[in-house]
């Protein structure tokens, strides 16, 4: 069953640069698809507009039941909160400790706070945070941060978890350790992932669904395995 | 429930966020504290230049005087019909007789002066007191209409300039108190895009982790009001402590015995609501404008 569907989709910024063009795409429920290409290929703008942070010019892109591009800025948030969003910058709340950065999704969407507190410490459980809960952001490795950002993203159950360049600020070893809570995301929970990543190695020894994006078009679409560095140069 | 939840959360997190930023709610404080006290001061001249003016203005009144040769008629005829005038207010009618014996009471040598005479050399006299001061020249020509009346006078000249000048004075302390309550909102609000600038991030995350906007403005909303009414402290402070303080100095009154300062009770009360109610509008106010550029409705 077809989570994301993206037909004839074109971006065009104000200032006459195409980010985007006539793109089409399908992704399953319970896919693990990464997204690469070169920096201004359009793979930021493509996964801006599946969470809605770019509205498309043209066509059609659904996300989970939602045509995100008839989607009106004031009803934006009924479709963040049934996706998880993973930045590169990670975008904590400096002034809240990590149970209250994972927290304020769920209290942001209205959640009772006995409901709240089983779920949190669920989420950082997950990503092996539980310890340092009461910790601030700056208080944390740039690894640690990354993986609040991901329990904030996962603690609500969504369907689609979003990792925008999750690895782009971090080292290689925390790079793989991030990328390794993914997948252990994906497989047991059946959550769908769509990562934009520069690493082209994880991306190769991940063995996962590729989509390469050049000049703002989709220039292919690797089938599970079968992308190679090598060959993508 | 869910809507109490948020709103009670967003009571929480509006004063978690005042003390988390801390010189921010400083600064804004300490600004609506500076401005309001300025707004207090123009409150309190303004005020009392209208009650000073209000006072004077009754103290102007039209002296009438009957002729000689009038009837008892004639006084009825004027005793009641002057109160039916559009502009009086009340009046105060002295028969020559009454003044007579005053006279006489008020000194020996104006007793003696009087016995001296034959008939009563005074006139009766009436003293109107108006509505409106500004009319007072054409309410003096409608009595002197009255073929009995020897003369009509309010101090021509001097009234109408006196009434000019007060009026001028009320506007023009009228206009310095609205526009300082103009640069108040504009201060504050200001002081407050500040600090809602500075976490403009905080609000790129709430709406990307599925805040509503509702739920986004709220803490802020609320904010804005803690921080106005914070603002507004001192101000009433300074107006309560300051005012009295003038009052029991001056013994309610300044310079001289005609400017009467207006009585601290219940003035002040009066003043202190209306500095934390525009403290609170205008930060709340503030705070809802400037977050809503940063939630792109």
């Amino acid at each position: 069953m077809n989570l994301i569907e993206v037909k004839n989709c074109y971006k065009v910024y104000n200032n006459g640069v195409t980010a985007v063009a006539d793109f089409n795409v399908t992704i399953e429920k319970g896919e693990f698809v990464f997204v690469i290409g070169a920096s201004g290929s359009g793979k930021s703008t493509f996964i801006k507009m599946l969470y809605r942070e770019e509205r498309p010019t043209n066509g059609r892109v659904d996300v989970g039941g939602i045509n995100v591009a008839k989607l009106r800025n004031s009803k934006v948030y009924k479709l963040r909160r049934k996706i998880g969003i993973v930045f590169q910058d990670f975008k904590l709340l400096p002034k809240l400790t990590v149970y209250e950065n994972v927290a304020f999704a769920l209290e942001a969407i209205g959640m009772h706070t006995k409901d709240i507190r089983p779920k949190v410490v669920k989420a950082l459980e997950n990503v092996g945070l539980k310890e340092k809960a009461r910790s601030f952001p700056n208080q944390l490795s740039g690894g640690e941060q990354q993986r609040v950002c991901i329990a904030r993203a996962i603690v609500n159950n969504p369907k689609l978890l979003i990792c925008d360049e999750p690895t782009g600020n971090l080292d290689p070893d925390i790079s793989w350790e991030i990328v390794n809570i993914l997948d252990k995301i994906n497989k047991e929970s059946g959550t769908t992932i769509i990562m934009a990543t520069h690493d082209r190695e994880i991306v190769e020894k991940m063995k996962k669904r590729v989509l390469l994006i050049e000049n703002g078009v989709l220039a292919k679409d690797y089938a599970k395995g079968s992308y190679k560095v090598h060959e993508s140069n | 429930m869910k809507a109490i939840r948020i709103v009670t959360r967003a009571i929480r997190d509006s004063f978690k966020s005042v003390f988390r930023n801390f010189s921010l709610s400083t600064a804004a404080i300490t600004c609506s504290s500076i401005t309001l006290v300025l707004v207090a001061v123009a409150m309190i001249i303004s005020y009392n230049v209208k009650n000073i003016t209000t006072n004077l203005e009754r103290e102007l009144t039209i002296v009438v005087y009957l002729k000689e040769d009038r009837t008892n008629e004639n006084v009825e005829k004027i005793k009641r019909e002057l109160p039916q005038m559009e502009n009086v207010e009340k009046i105060e009618y002295k028969s020559k007789e009454e003044w007579k014996l005053e006279m006489k009471e008020y000194s020996d040598t104006f007793s003696q002066a009087l016995e001296f005479l034959d008939t009563n050399p005074l006139l009766d006299s009436i003293t109107v007191t108006v509505k409106d001061v500004n009319h007072l020249k054409e309410t003096t020509e409608q009595i002197k209409k009255y073929d009995f009346v020897s003369s009509a006078d309010y101090g021509e000249g001097m009234a109408e300039n006196l009434v000019s000048v007060f009026n001028v004075v009320e506007k023009v302390t009228i206009i310095i108190v609205a526009a300082l309550v103009l640069v108040t909102a504009f201060l504050i609000g200001n002081t407050i895009k500040l600090t809602i600038f500075s976490r403009r991030g905080e609000i790129d995350i709430m709406r990307l982790v599925g805040a509503s906007n509702i739920s986004i403005r709220l803490p802020f909303i609320f904010e804005g009001l803690i921080l106005g009414i914070l603002g507004s402290i001192i101000p009433v402070l300074v107006t309560i402590y300051g005012y009295v303080l003038l009052y029991d100095h001056f013994n309610g009154y300044l310079f001289t015995q005609i400017i009467r300062l207006v009585e601290p009770f219940n003035f002040i009360l009066y003043v202190s609501i209306i500095l934390a109610i525009i403290g609170a509008i205008i930060g709340m106010f503030g705070s809802y404008r400037a977050v809503r550029r940063y939630l792109k409705i």
